[in-house]
């Protein structure tokens, strides 16, 4: 059983190591995600209109270095978040050899999810190669 | 749950961004599925498209946007009494503080993304 502190709002975990590095790690992600997703948000859906958003917008979107590191960013911090916390999530409903494989097909899925972001950020052709 | 047991305003908190954040991570995988899919098949990406656009999609765009500010504006809360821990006596203020926010910034945003689902022109244009 994990010693908790009830000091601040939220469980902080008093063992330290992996537990604690992945507390900390999920509030920066968080501040980081604040800003990067609803950057994306109101870019994606309140200046543009995602309906106009075909692969050749895509494209022009990732015409230069810019803007593919940005999403590179946001895509390892959401991929961390959002898969720590379902890993949260999971482990407060289930225990033992079900919790176990239920986290290990997360850290699959997380690894398979990343790939594909990352290789559609480093192998999308240039604007001039995709036709509207 | 939410309607058997009467929880305070921490409990309801908790629970809103434990959905939310359920659904946004279900919503990451589409959408990193979306946007691999255009890089390998870049037709029926496009095809797909109209789907986001249909009056349905704006739905649940717009469900998508409450999703992702509450949890993005809770996550603040959380974050400011974690490291703040004087700041927990007025979670309840805080919360309601948030609830102002979202629906400021949200009726903006819902307002943009439904307009076109109702034949309206989107009101706001920045040039996108």
């Amino acid at each position: 059983m994990a010693r908790i502190t009830r000091a601040g709002s939220s469980a902080r975990p008093m063992t330290g190591g992996f537990e604690l590095a992945v507390w900390y790690l999920m509030r920066l992600t968080a501040l980081a995600l604040f800003v990067l997703v609803l950057a994306h948000f109101t870019i994606v859906h309140l200046i543009y209109d995602p309906a106009v958003q075909r692969a050749d917008w895509i494209a022009a979107r990732w015409s230069g270095a810019g803007w593919r590191t940005v999403d590179g960013l946001m895509l390892a911090a959401v991929v961390f978040h959002a898969f720590m916390g379902m890993r949260t999530v999971v482990s407060d409903y289930t225990k033992g050899g079900t919790r176990m494989v239920l986290v290990m097909a997360l850290y699959l899925l997380a690894f398979l999810i990343f790939a594909m972001g990352a290789m559609a950020l480093i192998t999308f052709p240039d604007a001039t190669q995709v036709p509207s | 749950m939410l309607f058997r047991y009467r929880g305070s305003e921490g409990m309801l908190a908790w629970a809103f961004h434990r959905i939310s954040g359920v659904a946004i991570w279900a919503f990451i995988l589409l959408h990193v599925l979306d946007i691999w899919l255009a890089n390998v098949n870049y037709k029926l990406y496009n095809d797909l498209l109209s789907l986001y656009g249909s009056p349905g999609g704006r739905v649940l765009e717009t469900a998508l946007g409450a999703a992702v500010l509450y949890h993005a504006l809770n996550g603040v809360r959380i974050i400011v009494m974690d490291f703040w821990p004087a700041m927990t006596r007025y979670h309840k203020q805080l919360w309601y503080a948030n609830w102002v926010l979202f629906t400021v910034v949200g009726l903006v945003f819902a307002i943009q993304i439904m307009a076109p689902a109702f034949g309206l022109q989107a009101p706001f244009s920045f040039g996108g």
